[in-house]
């Protein structure tokens, strides 16, 4: 898995993850999320857009950024997530923790 | 002309008829003796001669020819023998009387073929007398040619919506698609343009009478073949003594159009193969799944930090694992059902996945419960206890979003040990895939499973050939290169369930296909002796002719007498004459066989391209180069003799008749690449007497192409 990170005039640092989020690459994205916020930067937008598949230790990642995020007062929105993991979010009601915002703008809008 | 290929050949000269037994089974007797004869004769002077050139001819001194040379010439001995053989059990068949209750479909395959093409052959299919219904495959899905066929009133059949962006396999595909949507006991099977005659099936269902008959295969003959077959379509040869021949041996060969099989025969064909390349498969990702689980359990270590608890998981999941691996394979070594064992499996390893998932799972809830602010984002209570559902648990164990599925290999191991054949379009494959001649693998399979086969020798369709060089070429490559995967997919001569006769019987027809790389040094050894003065053998002296000339000549009247009054020469013309098709054939069949490459697969077109200007000496250039140099070094030799150069003029003699020879095999190509079609008088038609040549001069006029 790639993963880039750009952060934003407003402090907001979007981080776009390519490929599988699963039991391989899901302990690196893990790390990469508590990097950030350990570097101060507390408001992260993860862009699904390029990750076509999400296993459990993959929505494990997701869920370890959020509590480290809100942990140290901000917090992590997911956006614009492919079919595959958009289905496993209702599946597991996560979607009522982490809500999928339909485009990275309307995940950034208020945060 | 002599393209007509029924028994009662008219193109035997009136002297001979007389001379001959008036009853058709004593004719028969009478031949076969010849033959037998004849072709003992031929194999005993080939030995003489073969034994000579081993023993005291062959000249060292120019080695690498000598060898060449000794080499083609043992393949062409081996060729001799194959075909004697072949020839030895011709069998001569009477239709026994028809089968009145069976059930048939009549199967006419299609692709892009013009519509008023397929209409003559629908409507003669729905004219065959035996009941029956008639259904068009139409793998070209044409609006058009739906219209028509239901017009026609026939039912059209295209391929059901699993075969979406699945391999297709071309014509097999076609026919397993139809195979599985109907439900007569035979199948006739034609090509688009194959016109059958109404008493097509009344000929030939009585030999099913015999419950082991898998198929009968009746003769292809085409009508639009103008006088002197310049193309040389007509396999004479073929479909008469080859298959009769074949036919003796129990190894008559489908040939893919014009025959009809019996589907319980297919589809024992299609299970069968179905549950074999299951057991390989399973037993083939058995095999290899221990190293590719280390391989991913050590990918899997690298691949980040992970918890003390995370680690230990993981090394249960991946022991777990190799123990289900271990086990499947212990139960396949002892014979339990594969599908049994691989339900067991994937049952294990759905159990490790769960494993993992609640490990997840237990994680998440954790994290969730220590996350500020979530419980007013949750109004409906705790998310902690929504995830203990049963439908959560599922799905993230599911095999395709199991975490088990991260490493792609294991994802390929947990889809190759089960019993669906997720890269097929449907499970059972009745004709097999493996070659572009499905028809000939399809037999090859059905005698090994011990089924027998019928050659019956009458004409009772007629299609049509190509009708361009272009064409034509491309449908003897095709041939070739299927002959060749089968050779090399599924060698005859190791297949399972054949008898020694059918596996000499396949290997005949194989072995016929390498005849390129012989062409070669037999074009090669002449130019080289006339040109350089390479001498293959110690001296074209009278041993030479005492041991060459009977075996030549016997060699030429088994021909004569195979031919039965129907000429061989076009057909040895092009067998000699193709050698580039045979020698790409070969390489490109290897390439695709053993290393995947893509064969060019082409349908062979059914009405010639409507323009193309000049004439195609570029497909013919091998040949020209190889006729010039003949005739080349010919004349320089000749040119030195007259002056005196050198003096050896029993080998340039030799030599000289040697290349006008092979010049005359091969100026079959002049004529192919000259041949411009001209309109069809009535005349070319052969008078095969009553409504069926009325019949059939009317079709042949409705099936010019436009604007031919």
């Amino acid at each position: 898995m790639e993963l880039t990170v750009h952060t934003r005039r407003d402090g907001v640092a979007v981080v776009r993850p390519t490929g599988r989020l699963d039991l391989v690459s899901a302990a690196d994205l893990r790390q990469q999320l508590a990097d950030l916020v350990a570097g101060g930067q507390r408001r992260l937008v993860v862009d699904l857009a390029a990750v076509p598949f999400i296993d459990s230790s993959g929505l494990g990642a997701l869920i370890g950024g959020l509590k480290t995020a809100r942990l140290a007062g901000g917090d992590l929105r997911i956006a614009s997530p492919a079919p595959q993991a958009r289905v496993i979010l209702e599946l597991t009601t996560l979607h009522r923790v982490l809500r999928p915002y339909a485009t990275e703008g309307e995940a950034l809008a208020g945060l | 002309m002599n393209v007509v290929i029924a028994p009662q050949s008219t193109t035997t000269p009136r002297w001979l008829r007389r001379l001959l037994p008036a009853d058709a089974a004593a004719r028969h007797a009478l031949r076969l003796g010849l033959l037998r004869l004849v072709i003992g004769a031929n194999l005993a002077l080939g030995f003489w001669y073969l034994s000579w050139r081993y023993l005291h001819s062959v000249n060292w001194e120019s080695w690498p020819l000598a060898l060449a040379l000794l080499a083609a010439e043992t393949y062409s001995y081996l060729g001799a023998w194959l075909f004697g053989l072949t020839i030895w059990r011709l069998r001569r068949r009477e239709a026994p009387p028809t089968l009145p209750e069976a059930t048939v479909d009549v199967f006419i395959t299609c692709y892009d073929e013009p519509v008023e093409l397929v209409r003559e052959t629908v409507r003669a299919a729905l004219a065959i007398h035996t009941p029956h219904r008639t259904y068009v495959l139409d793998d070209g899905s044409s609006a058009a040619m739906r219209v028509m066929v239901e017009a026609e009133g026939a039912d059209y059949i295209v391929r059901t919506a699993e075969w979406e962006g699945l391999q297709r396999h071309a014509k097999a595909g076609n026919l397993n698609n139809a195979i599985l949507q109907t439900q007569g006991e035979f199948v006739l099977v034609l090509d688009a343009d194959q016109v059958p005659a109404p008493e097509i099936l009344d000929r030939t269902l009585g030999y099913f009478r015999d419950p082991q008959v898998a198929f009968v295969q009746t003769p292809q003959w085409f009508s639009n073949v103008p006088p002197g077959d310049p193309f040389g379509s007509q396999a004479t040869l073929f479909y008469g003594p080859i298959q009769q021949g074949k036919d003796g041996w129990n190894a008559a060969f489908f040939c893919g159009s014009n025959a009809v099989l019996r589907r319980e025969a297919l589809l024992q064909l299609g299970i069968t193969h179905y549950v074999r390349d299951l057991e390989r498969r399973v037993r083939r990702a058995l095999d290899a799944a221990d190293r590719v689980l280390r391989s991913a359990e050590g990918h899997l270590a690298r691949s980040g930090e992970r918890s003390e608890s995370d680690g230990e998981r993981m090394r249960a999941a991946f022991s777990e694992l190799r123990a289900a691996v271990h086990d499947a394979g212990d139960a396949l070594r002892a014979g339990m059902p594969v599908q049994e064992l691989t339900w067991a499996f994937q049952r294990r390893a759905a159990a490790v996945s769960r494993l993992l998932v609640q490990g997840d799972l237990a994680r998440i809830r954790a994290e969730l419960a220590e996350t500020p602010g979530l419980d007013s984002a949750d109004p409906e209570g705790s998310v902690a206890e929504a995830l203990d559902d049963d439908r959560a648990l599922t799905a993230l164990t599911a095999r395709d979003s199991s975490p088990l599925a991260a490493v792609g290999a294991v994802r390929a191991l947990l889809l190759a040990v089960d019993v669906h054949r997720s890269d097929e379009a449907q499970p059972l494959m009745p004709l097999a895939t493996i070659s572009v001649t499905e028809d000939m693998a399809t037999a090859m399979r059905l005698h090994a499973l011990g089924w027998r086969s019928v050659y019956h020798h009458e004409v009772l369709a007629r299609g049509l050939a190509p009708e361009d060089l272009r064409t034509a070429l491309q449908q003897r490559l095709r041939w070739a290169q299927g002959t060749i995967q089968v050779l090399f997919r599924e060698s005859p001569l190791t297949v399972r369930g054949l008898s020694l006769g059918q596996r000499l019987m396949y290997l005949a027809t194989m072995w016929t296909y390498l005849s390129g790389f012989a062409t070669v040094v037999y074009l090669a050894a002449p130019v080289l002796y006339l040109t350089l003065g390479w001498l293959p053998v110690r001296a074209y002296g009278g041993d030479f002719f005492l041991h060459l000339l009977p075996y030549l000549a016997v060699n030429q009247l088994q021909f004569v007498i195979v031919g039965w009054g129907r000429s061989t020469w076009r057909g040895q013309q092009y067998s000699l004459a193709l050698f580039p098709v045979w020698i790409k054939a070969v390489t490109s069949g290897l390439g695709n066989v053993y290393f995947g490459r893509r064969l060019g697969f082409v349908v062979t077109p059914k009405t010639r391209p409507k323009t193309r200007p000049g004439m195609p000496w570029g497909l013919v250039r091998l040949q020209l180069v190889a006729m010039g140099l003949l005739a080349g070094a010919v004349l320089l030799k000749l040119a030195r003799l007259a002056w005196g150069v050198d003096g050896d003029v029993l080998a340039t003699g030799a030599n000289v008749f040697w290349a006008s020879y092979d010049i005359l095999q091969l100026s079959v190509v002049i004529k192919a690449a000259a041949y411009r079609p001209v309109e069809v008088s009535e005349t070319a038609v052969p008078n095969q007497g009553g409504a069926a040549g009325a019949a059939q001069r009317g079709v042949l006029a409705a099936r010019r192409p436009a604007g031919a």
